[in-house]
Formats: structure tokens, C-alpha cells, sequence
């Protein structure tokens, strides 16, 4: 037990991350303090702090295995899912401790939903996909209101024009930037409050990316999102703070255009100039 | 993104959260409770099969082990000259063969014809006088077949014909059902498979010391018998298991390990070989008992090989046993890493070399199990072995796999079907402990080569 | 004895070719200068071929013709009084053959049964000089022959390696064989038996009496299929009943719930039931389940008969509940986990995700798994031999004996040796009807997981 605490106290070492402010004022959303994540035996993430503004688009970047993904996935505590994996740290919203485990995972994630790096809509029709969140819940008292829920999600998705009149057939039919729209549209479908999106589109053509960018930048206006991109031009595009990782340590955050354009960290500099990553 | 979607924005996206979140959060409790009954909904069904395994061991052992025990009387036999009333031991001297066999014949067919009971009655009633006067009781306390171990004494030594010697003689299996309390005392005589005197005598006999529970060595050192159930044994029947499992092994084993590696390496991708997986695919869930129909009707019927002879059990266990070797061994194939092939082509091999000295040797563990696995299958299985005639009672150990011969399996069959109920479920569940002994050691032994030679890619 | 010595005189002989072709090969090789296409060992390998295949046809030769030679040479010396009488031929036959083989015969030797034995024996003396000289010249010749075609650029590699492969084919194509074998077998004594009864009473009648099959008499007994079809859907039904809900549940709970320590231990547990025997089942049926299920009945006032659909379906269920956990395990580990996070990232339970996601996903791969376990509920044999009761009535009541399709062939061909009556031959078409119908779930079964498992890869 004694090691392992051990391995805790080196883990939560602190870090000095270089921090700017925004220049307007947003309210805070979530805000991560010392949270750090173990695999095994392994650190994965050290101490990281950081404030998630509310509706606003943050972006985490850094190069592959810098903790990015490990870090957004405490957020709705997906990584429970994994065997030994530990998470250490406080992550506060609106007065709720995320990482507390007496905190109902089911309704956080009704809260905090996720969009992944593949789109995985379930061999389902499109209809079931959208409604399978609200059913679960049991948050649609009538068909109808299933109904009107499963429209609207899909509305807000930007997806209703192209799927109306086949909301029957299968979700697995669509093409691959339309099934990360359906995934979008099925995390709108709970309502959350936070929308988590882990390389969204990675997998997707550049006509189906700029779609769901432009989709990404509507929804800002009624949900605090998170996403994780390997593309600076992505993470420029749609973000209003960026969150630079490197190695398991958030190295620099600050406003996006700030941190593109006046990197104070050398390792920022050298990755979003393309020297590595 | 037209008017309809800015008009739904208009609903507040965080009091739209806070109600939902109420309405979920009603509905929690429940949710975890079908989630917890869910759960051990699914422990519940493993702990079932457990206990089903459990269960059908319990009972089988509680049923078999006592039947490695058996009563056995332990008596002063007197090989008396008055009763053994027989001429010399004929010499071959220069009779032809056929002549000597004719004259040893009817000796041995003298030898027959001495009164053994006497024998065995008068040596018990050296213990018990009571048998002198009793010549059926006292006869009916010794299995039957003793009469012949006493016969065969003197057949193979006649010098002993004057002597006296103690033997163990096996108990009569009524006299061990009686002592095992495997019947219900108090039925009345006339129900009872024991005489008033035997019971009598047996319970005396067994205070004494005289009658013990001994080791059933004669459960491996005999082969089965109708008449004198206590001698029954499974030495015919484990010898006609082995010599088809052997069958099995120089059968089924290479060739198909060599089906796979054709299949797996050398077999252009075309309708023929696509016919030939959904074949193998589909023979390996065909049931057994239509393996033996093609047995009876071809090896037997068509080739006239002999009935209930292990060549033939083993040659139909092999075709059946054949789509499991193939399939193991394929997929031991196709998990050695296609690099150490190229490589070995990179080099200049031919695909045949690289076969045979690369990818072949790094699947043999795998086919190894593959084979113990399919040949433990083999060794249990019993329908297609009764369709080939194996179901007829055999009482000699086969000299070669074309004789007669039982197998464990169906020794099992013809066993738990015996008349004698109370004696023959204790024997039959004996031999299944046997048989299942084998069966795991040979799993065991495939799971430990898994385990030594397992290799992660 | 003798045998082992010939073979390892054999052993030698073709060592020594080996030997004989590589350092031919390798003086070869130093006598040109040049590089050998092949390695000596293949050289060494191609003499051996080129001296045993030769040699091995003369020695078939001689077993196809020597036997009819031999009984030539003594039918000619038989008088034509013996001639005549079968049995006699027979008798005598045998008596020349001991003679010949000096064994000698009992009594009078009639002279020509001397002259006979004189006869055979100088027959089988020269066959078998000649069978000596001939093979050896053969390999000899051939062995010759391989050697003077040794050259630097004779490919001996690809001739092997054809031989090889030729070898590895027949292999495989023995797969194919034992499927048509058993097409051919079956269908051609199913149809014999169809000429004795009409296709249509056997398969659409309801009466299964098919009498003892005494010669001439003029009622051949009633042969429907309907009643016996109907035991084993029965059987099967209530087996699945058993085997499904318990399998798919232990597959959940070791997928997606147990730890990996739990598994470790329960799955091996769990895969014991799946290597006992089934004969072992069905006694376990007979003297455990079978009279536990009828006292069950009892104590509620039910009749249940201790042989009955009821037991054998229990106890086949218990046998196939590892087969489904481990097949519908393999379904459910291979339904990407993506689909599993997309659930859980909605806030889902795992059991939810597990209902509404993952069962969905596999559903198509977990019929086929259904189909494969029925298919092996309908051609379980000992089971059902032992503990269905072997009453081949119509009836819709569990807790009644019944018969199955697979008992009735047990019960019709066991210890049969001429297929001549409809009584024996219905087995024929007893299994011609099982095959068709396992045939077409297995089909099916496999052809469903195959799309399954593609649409996952």
C-alpha cells in the first residue's frame, strides 16, 4: 500500500503550468485541480489543473500518448471502464466533485456526453440510435415527446434534412461524417451540459470534417465543449482556449489565438511549428 | 441550420438540463437495482454450472469409490487329490502340433469337469463347519469365477494337486452388497439375495477378519463377466480403448496435420478448397452416432471387417476425431506470425522449406493440444462404437485390434444396464471414474502444454 | 516379432539408398565444380522415393494375387466329392493350411490333403522368394535409376516437393471422402429400405411398430417417422430451455462482467462439463436427475416418470450449457468495444448496454451458436439411449418416456451384421434423415457466424 501511495505523492508533484487569461471574462464550467491518472503501475498524467470555461470550445493538443485523451476521458469518468486505472485529483462542476466515487457515474455521463474518435452508432436505425439515451433514461414521457426529441437532436446535428425520410433504416448505412453527426445528434439526445469530443474527426474526409466544425462552433452556443484534435488548423479553427500536453503535463493553456500565435513554453512552440508531433 | 433549429435554440439549454437531470435522477434506484439483479442474475447462472459439475462428480464419486473396495474371503484351499481326480499334464514329445494341441484339450476339458465347489466348500467349511453340510450356501458366498482362478492354478502347475494354500478369494457379489449395506436388511429373506445362512455366515465371517474389504485389483486385472459379477473387470475394455486410441493417434494425428497444412498454406483460394472448409467445418458438428452408421455400413458391411474389432472402432473415432485435429492445427497455424514465414522466404526457402522448418515446428504445441484434445473425445465416445457391434459382450482381452474387443465407454453402457442393480451401480460408476481419470489427465496434460510452450506473438 | 525385424531390415535398406543418393549427389556436385540446384538430401530423398514406391507396388501386387493363387493350387487337389459339399470345402481348406504351415491336423490325413499341403507350401515358398527378388530389383532399378539422373542442375527439390504435396492432398481430400463415404452409405441403404416401405409412411406416419424382423411374414411392421421426430424435438426444446438462458448468462457474466481472476477460474470449470462423456451424462441422468425429477413431481402431486422426455432434455441441457457459454463468449468479446463505450458515454448501465446494445449486435452470431447447439441436441445418442424411457409414442406430455430418432437407430442396427430386413435397414433411413436436418442447421449455423464474424473484422 505504502508504494503505492508513494507513487501517488511523485504523481502529484507539481507542475508550473503557464497559464494565460482570457481576455473576456467566461464563467467556469468545470475546473480540474491536481487531477493525475495511473495505469497499473504506469503515470499517465501528472497533476494537471486546469478551468473549463462554459459555453465555449477548449481544445487539448499535444502529440500522441501526451495524455490528452486520458485526461478528457476523467472527465465522464471513462476510465472506470478500464482495469486499473486510478485517478487522483478534484474535478469541480457546478459543486459537484466529478472524480468523488459516490458520484452516480450514469448521471454524470447523462450530463457529460461524448462523442469518440470512430463514429460508433449501434446496429441500430437511426431513429433507435437517437432515442436509445432518452430511453434509457426514461426522460420522454410520451412517443411523441420521443419523437419530437429524436427530430430536434438530429435538427441540431444538422442531420435531420438528409435522414428524414429514412429515420428506419440503419445507422450503419450512413456515411462515415454523417455517423459522427448521428453520434453528435445521439449525445444531444440526453440534453448534457458538456459535450466531450475525443478526435472527432479523424476518421472523417476534409468535406465531412468542415461540417462538423461548423457544427461544432453552433452548438458552443448551448453547450461547454471539450474536444481533442491531432490538427492544429482543427484546434485554431473551432476553439477559444487550447491546452498544450506534453508527456503526461499540461504545459501551457491559454486563448487560443494566444497560444498560436505567442507560445511562451519552447516544447509549445517547437510542436505547433511542426519541429515535432 | 434553417429557421426550425434557431426556434428550438430558444429553449434554455441549461434549465432543459436541470429538469432532465431530475427526471433521470428519479429513476437511478431503480436502474441500479435491475442493474445489481442483472448481475447476479449472471453469477447465479455460472454458480448453477458449477454446482451441476459439482453435483455430477459428487455423485458419481459417492456412488464409485466404494467399489474399489471389495469383500474378500481369505481361505486355506486344499487342492485335494480326491476331488482333482485327473491324469498327468500330456507331453508334446513327437506328436505334431496339432495332435499335442487335440491331447491338451481334452485334459483341460477333464479339469473342467473336477467339482471346484467341493473345493471351496470344504475349504470353508475349515471356518465355518456349518458349510459342510450347506454345499449351496457355502458355494454362493465365492464369485464364481474363482472356481476357474482355482483351475487354472492347476492347470499351469499341477504339482500343487496335495497342497494347501491361503488365497484371497473374491466374495461372492451379493455377499458384498450385503456387507457394504448397498440392500435394506430388513426386507424379508425371500426378498433378500443372500440366504439366511449366508447373511449369517458373512456378517460372522466379516467380524472375524476372515472376509475383508480388500482392493478391487480384479476391477483392473480382469476382463468382464456375466456370470460371476464380483470378478468383473475393465482389462478388456481399457485394452480395446488404448489400442483405438492409439488408431486414433497414427490416423487421425498426421493426417490431419497434414490436411491443415495443405489447407492452411498450400491450397489456392478457389471453390474446391472453399468446399472443403464448409466440409470440415460441417463434418466436426455431425453426430457421432452417423459416423458409425458409415462405419457399419462401409467397414464392415462393404470391406467385411469383423464386428466389435478395435481396428474398426478406431478407424470411425478417427474420422470423427479428424475435423477437430484439422481445425486445432490450422488455427495453430495461422497464429505463428506470417513475418517468420517471409522471412524464411526472403532467404531463398521454398514455401515447402519454410513450411517444414519454420512455421511447422513453432505450431506444434498447439497441434499437440489440439490432438490430446480430440483423442480424449474419442476415447469417451460410445454410439458410434455400439452401431459397429461393440456393444456384445466380450470376456477376453483382444491380442490384436481385429479380435473381439469391448471399450470403456461401452463397458460403461453394458454395465449400467446389468440386472444386478445394487452391485452394478457402484462397478458402473468405478469404471466411470476411471474412464473420466483418464480423460482429465489427458486434458490436464493439454492444458499444461499450452501453458509450457504458449508463445505471444 | 518377425514383422518388426522386416521392417527394420526395410528401414536399413532404404537408409542406405538415402546415404547412397546424397553422397552421389555431393560427388557429383564436386566432380562438375558447379552449385547444385538441389541439397543433397533432396537428392538423398528422391533415391529413396524412386527405391520404395516400386518396390511397394510389386509387394501389393503380390497381396492382391497370392491369395487366389493359393486357393487355386488347393482347390485343384480336391477331390470332387469334397468339391461339392461347401462345408466340407471349408474344413478341409483349413485342415491343408495347417498342414502346409506345419502345424498339423488331427486324425487321418487323406493323401491328397498331403499333396495339397506339399503343393501350397512350394507355392507360397517360391511367391514369396519371388516377392523378395522382385521387390528388391524393383527398388533396386529404380534406386539406379534416380541416382544416374543426378545432375547440378536436376531439380530433385521440386520433385520431392511434388511428392509431397501430392501426399498433402490426399490428406485433405480423405475431409472430403468420409462426407461423400457417408452420403453414399447412408442414402444407398436408406434407399433399399425404401423399397421395402413407402417414403411416405415412413416419413409422414404416426405409428412407429416395427416388429421383430422374422423372415416371410407377411406384415412388415409399421415405420413412422412422426412419433420418434417428435421425442427429439421434444428433448431438444426442453434441453435448450435448460442450456440457453444458463449458457447465455455465464457468457455475459464472464464477458462482460468477471474479473480476469474469476475467469481464470470459473471458465475451465465450466468447460469440464463440455469434455465429459455423454455416456457419463446419461448415467448420471439415469440414477441422479431421473429419480430426483420424479420424486420432485411427488412432492407436487405430478406423475413424472424417472426415463422421460423430461430427464434426457434436463440432462442434455446441463451437457450443452458450456458449449452456448463458450460460443456465445466468443460472439460477445468479438462486438467491437467501441459500440460499448458509445453506451456507457451516454450514461447506461452495463447491464443496459448489455441488453439493448450488445445482444442486439450479436444476436446474428448467437442463432448460429443456437442453431450448432440444437444441431448436437437432435444427434445426442447415450443420453437419450439411456434416460428418454424408449417409448416411441406421440405424445405432447414432458413427463412421459418418448423415443428418438437417434435411440431408434441404436435400438434397430445394434449386433446386426446383414442389412437384409426393413428392420435394420430403417436405422439407415433413421440416419439419412438426422444428417439432413443437422447438415441444414450446421449449414446454416456456420454460414450465419462466418457473415458475423466479417462483419466485425
Amino acid at each position: 500500500m505504502s508504494a503505492m501511495e508513494a507513487q501517488e505523492e511523485a504523481i502529484m508533484e507539481r507542475f508550473e503550468t503557464i497559464r494565460i487569461p482570457d481576455p473576456v471574462a467566461r464563467n467556469t464550467k468545470i475546473a480540474a485541480k491536481d487531477v493525475s491518472v495511473i495505469y497499473g503501475s504506469k503515470p499517465a498524467l501528472h497533476s494537471v489543473s486546469i478551468d473549463i470555461p462554459a459555453q465555449a470550445v477548449t481544445a487539448f493538443i499535444g502529440p500522441s500518448g501526451c495524455g490528452k485523451s486520458t485526461f478528457l476521458r476523467c472527465f465522464n469518468r471513462m476510465n472506470d471502464t478500464i482495469d486499473g486505472c486510478r485517478v487522483l485529483g478534484q474535478m469541480d462542476m457546478d459543486g459537484d466533485d466529478l472524480n468523488d466515487h459516490k458520484l452516480d457515474v450514469v448521471l454524470l455521463r447523462a450530463r457529460v456526453g461524448m462523442v469518440f474518435q470512430k463514429p460508433n452508432p449501434f446496429p441500430k436505425s437511426i431513429f433507435d440510435n437517437i432515442a436509445y439515451g432518452p430511453k434509457i433514461h426514461g426522460v420522454a414521457r410520451s412517443k411523441g415527446e420521443l419523437e419530437e426529441i429524436v427530430s430536434r437532436s438530429l435538427q441540431r446535428a444538422g442531420l435531420w434534412d438528409e435522414v428524414k425520410d429514412r429515420l428506419d433504416e440503419p445507422g450503419t448505412g450512413l456515411s462515415g461524417g454523417q455517423q459522427q453527426r448521428l453520434c453528435i445528434a445521439r449525445a444531444i439526445a440526453v440534453n448534457p451540459e458538456v459535450i466531450l469530443m475525443d478526435e472527432p474527426c479523424s476518421a472523417l474526409d476534409p468535406i465531412a470534417t468542415a461540417t462538423i466544425e461548423k457544427l461544432i462552433q453552433e452548438l458552443r452556443e448551448n453547450y461547454t465543449i471539450i474536444i481533442v484534435t491531432h490538427s492544429m488548423a482543427q484546434a485554431q479553427r473551432v476553439s477559444q482556449r487550447t491546452a498544450y500536453f506534453h508527456l503526461g503535463y499540461l504545459v501551457e493553456e491559454g486563448p487560443t489565438e494566444h497560444i498560436f500565435n505567442n507560445p511562451q513554453e519552447k516544447r509549445t512552440k517547437d510542436y505547433i511549428t511542426g519541429v515535432f508531433g | 441550420m434553417s429557421s426550425a433549429t434557431e426556434t428550438l435554440d430558444g429553449v434554455d439549454g441549461a434549465s432543459a438540463a436541470r429538469s432532465n437531470r431530475d427526471i433521470i435522477e428519479r429513476r437511478l434506484k431503480a436502474r441500479h437495482r435491475a442493474e445489481f439483479r442483472f448481475r447476479m442474475i449472471g453469477l447465479g447462472a455460472i454458480m448453477l454450472g458449477v454446482t451441476l459439475v459439482a453435483l455430477l462428480f459428487g455423485s458419481i464419486l459417492a456412488k464409485g469409490l466404494p467399489a474399489f473396495t471389495q469383500a474378500n474371503i481369505t481361505l486355506n484351499v486344499t487342492f485335494d487329490p480326491q476331488v482333482i481326480n485327473i491324469p498327468d499334464r500330456p507331453v508334446q514329445g513327437d506328436l505334431s502340433d496339432a495332435d499335442y494341441r487335440e491331447e491338451m484339450l481334452a485334459w483341460q476339458r477333464r479339469l473342467v469337469f473336477v467339482n471346484w465347489n467341493r473345493i471351496i466348500q470344504d475349504s470353508l467349511a475349515k471356518v465355518v463347519p456349518a458349510a459342510a453340510d450347506n454345499a449351496r450356501d457355502a458355494v454362493g458366498m465365492v464369485a464364481s469365477n474363482e472356481r476357474v482362478r482355482l483351475r487354472d492354478m492347476v492347470r499351469d502347475d499341477p504339482s500343487i494337486i496335495g497342497s494347501t494354500k491361503e488365497l484371497d478369494l473374491v466374495a461372492a457379489a451379493n455377499v458384498d452388497v450385503w456387507l457394504k449395506g448397498n440392500i435394506d436388511r430388513s426386507l424379508p429373506d425371500s426378498q433378500q439375495q443372500l440366504t439366511a445362512l449366508q447373511q449369517e455366515w458373512s456378517d460372522q465371517l466379516y467380524e472375524r477378519g476372515v472376509i475383508s474389504m480388500d482392493f478391487a485389483s480384479e476391477l483392473f486385472t480382469n476382463v468382464d463377466s456375466r456370470s460371476s459379477p464380483a470378478t468383473a473387470g475393465l482389462l478388456g475394455a481399457m485394452v480395446g480403448s488404448i489400442m483405438m486410441m492409439l488408431i486414433v493417434m497414427v490416423v487421425a494425428v498426421p493426417v490431419g496435420v497434414m490436411a491443415a497444412v495443405y489447407l492452411e498454406e498450400f491450397a489456392p483460394k478457389n471453390r474446391i478448397t472453399d468446399l472443403i472448409e464448409v466440409n470440415i467445418n460441417n463434418l466436426a458438428a455431425v453426430p457421432s452416432i452417423v459416423f458409425g452408421l458409415l462405419g457399419a455400413a462401409v467397414f464392415i458391411n462393404l470391406f467385411g471387417l469383423p464386428l466389435s474389432a478395435p481396428l474398426v472402432g478406431g478407424l470411425v473415432l478417427s474420422l470423427m476425431t479428424l475435423p477437430t485435429v484439422i481445425i486445432a492445427s490450422r488455427a495453430s497455424l495461422r497464429a505463428v506470425p506470417p513475418s517468420i514465414r517471409q522471412a524464411a522466404l526472403g532467404v531463398g526457402a521454398s514455401p515447402m522449406q519454410a513450411m517444414f522448418h519454420h512455421t511447422l515446428p513453432l505450431a506444434v504445441p498447439g497441434m499437440l493440444t489440439g490432438a490430446i484434445i480430440g483423442v480424449a473425445q474419442a476415447l469417451g465416445e460410445t454410439a458410434p462404437l455400439l452401431l459397429i457391434g461393440m456393444n456384445a459382450f466380450v470376456a477376453s482381452v483382444p491380442g490384436t485390434p481385429m479380435d473381439q474387443s469391448s471399450a470403456l465407454p461401452v463397458q460403461i453402457f453394458l454395465w449400467q444396464g446389468n440386472e444386478l442393480r445394487n452391485f452394478f451401480e457402484a462397478r458402473t460408476s468405478a469404471a466411470i471414474i476411471v474412464l473420466l481419470t483418464v480423460m482429465i489427465s489427458l486434458n490436464a496434460l493439454a492444458i499444461f502444454l499450452r501453458h509450457r510452450f504458449e508463445r505471444r506473438w | 516379432m518377425n514383422t518388426l525385424i522386416v521392417v527394420a531390415v526395410l528401414l536399413i535398406l532404404l537408409s542406405l539408398a538415402y546415404q547412397w543418393g546424397v553422397s552421389a549427389s555431393r560427388s557429383v556436385a564436386n566432380a562438375s565444380g558447379i552449385k547444385m540446384h538441389s541439397r543433397p538430401a533432396y537428392h538423398g530423398l528422391l533415391v529413396v522415393l524412386w527405391c520404395a514406391i516400386p518396390a511397394a507396388v510389386v509387394y501389393i501386387l503380390y497381396l492382391v494375387f497370392s491369395p487366389t493363387i493359393s486357393a487355386n493350387i488347393v482347390a485343384s487337389y480336391l477331390p470332387p466329392d469334397v468339391a461339392a459339399d461347401p462345408q466340407a470345402t471349408a474344413t478341409a481348406i483349413s485342415r491343408i493350411e495347417n498342414i502346409a504351415s506345419g502345424f498339423g491336423a488331427i486324425g487321418d490325413i487323406p493323401p491328397y490333403q498331403n499333396e495339397a499341403a506339399a503343393a501350397l507350401s512350394r507355392f507360397e515358398w517360391t511367391a514369396r522368394l519371388a516377392l523378395i527378388g522382385l521387390a528388391a530389383a524393383a527398388g533396386a532399378f529404380g534406386a539406379i535409376w534416380a541416382r544416374r539422373k543426378i545432375a547440378p542442375n536436376y531439380r530433385a527439390r521440386n520433385v520431392v516437393e511434388v511428392a509431397i504435396k501430392v501426399v498433402l492432398i490426399a490428406c485433405s481430400a480423405i475431409a472430403i471422402l468420409t462426407t461423400v463415404g457417408i452420403v453414399l452409405s447412408v442414402l444407398s441403404e436408406a434407399l433399399r429400405f425404401f423399397t421395402y416401405v413407402n417414403p411416405l409412411d415412413f416419413f409422414f406416419g404416426t405409428t412407429w411398430n416395427p416388429r421383430f424382423s422374422t423372415v416371410g411374414t407377411e406384415d412388415q411392421g409399421q415405420f413412422g417417422l412422426i412419433p420418434l421426430l417428435w421425442g427429439t424435438i421434444m428433448i431438444t426444446i426442453i434441453a435448450m430451455l435448460v442450456a440457453v438462458p444458463i449458457g447465455l448468462m455465464s457468457a455475459i457474466y464472464l464477458s462482460e462482467y468477471a474479473g480476469p481472476k474469476f475467469r481464470l477460474f470459473a471458465k475451465p470449470l465450466l468447460e469440464v462439463l463440455a469434455g465429459i462423456p455423454t455416456i457419463v451424462y446419461g448415467f448420471f441422468a439415469l440414477v441422479t436427475v431421473g429419480p430426483f425429477l420424479s420424486w420432485l413431481g411427488a412432492t407436487i402431486s405430478l406423475d413424472v416418470q424417472a426415463t422421460s422426455a423430461l430427464t434426457a432434455g434436463v440432462v442434455m441441457g446441463i451437457m450443452i450449457i458450456p458449449f452456448v457459454s463458450s460460443l456465445s463468449d466468443d460472439i460477445i468479446s468479438q462486438v467491437p468495444q467501441s459500440l460499448r463505450n458509445g453506451s456507457y458515454g451516454l450514461g447506461a448501465t452495463q447491464s443496459e448496454t448489455v441488453r439493448k446494445v450488445i445482444l442486439p449486435a450479436a444476436l446474428p452470431g448467437i442463432v448460429g451458436a443456437f442453431l450448432l447447439a440444437v444441431s448436437r441436441a437432435v444427434g445426442e445418442t447415450m443420453i437419450v439411449v439411456l434416460a428418454a424411457g424408449n417409448s416411441p409414442v406421440l405424445t405432447a406430455n414432458p413427463f412421459e418416456a418418448v423415443s428418438t430418432v437417434t435411440v431408434t437407430i441404436v435400438n434397430q442396427l445394434t449386433g446386426d451384421t446383414d442389412f437384409a430386413s426393413p428392420q435394420s435397414l430403417v436405422a439407415f433411413a433413421l440416419g439419412l434423415t438426422l444428417f439432413v436436418i443437422t447438415l441444414c442447421l450446421n449449414v446454416v449455423a456456420i454460414y450465419i457466424v462466418k457473415k458475423y464474424r466479417e462483419q466485425y473484422e
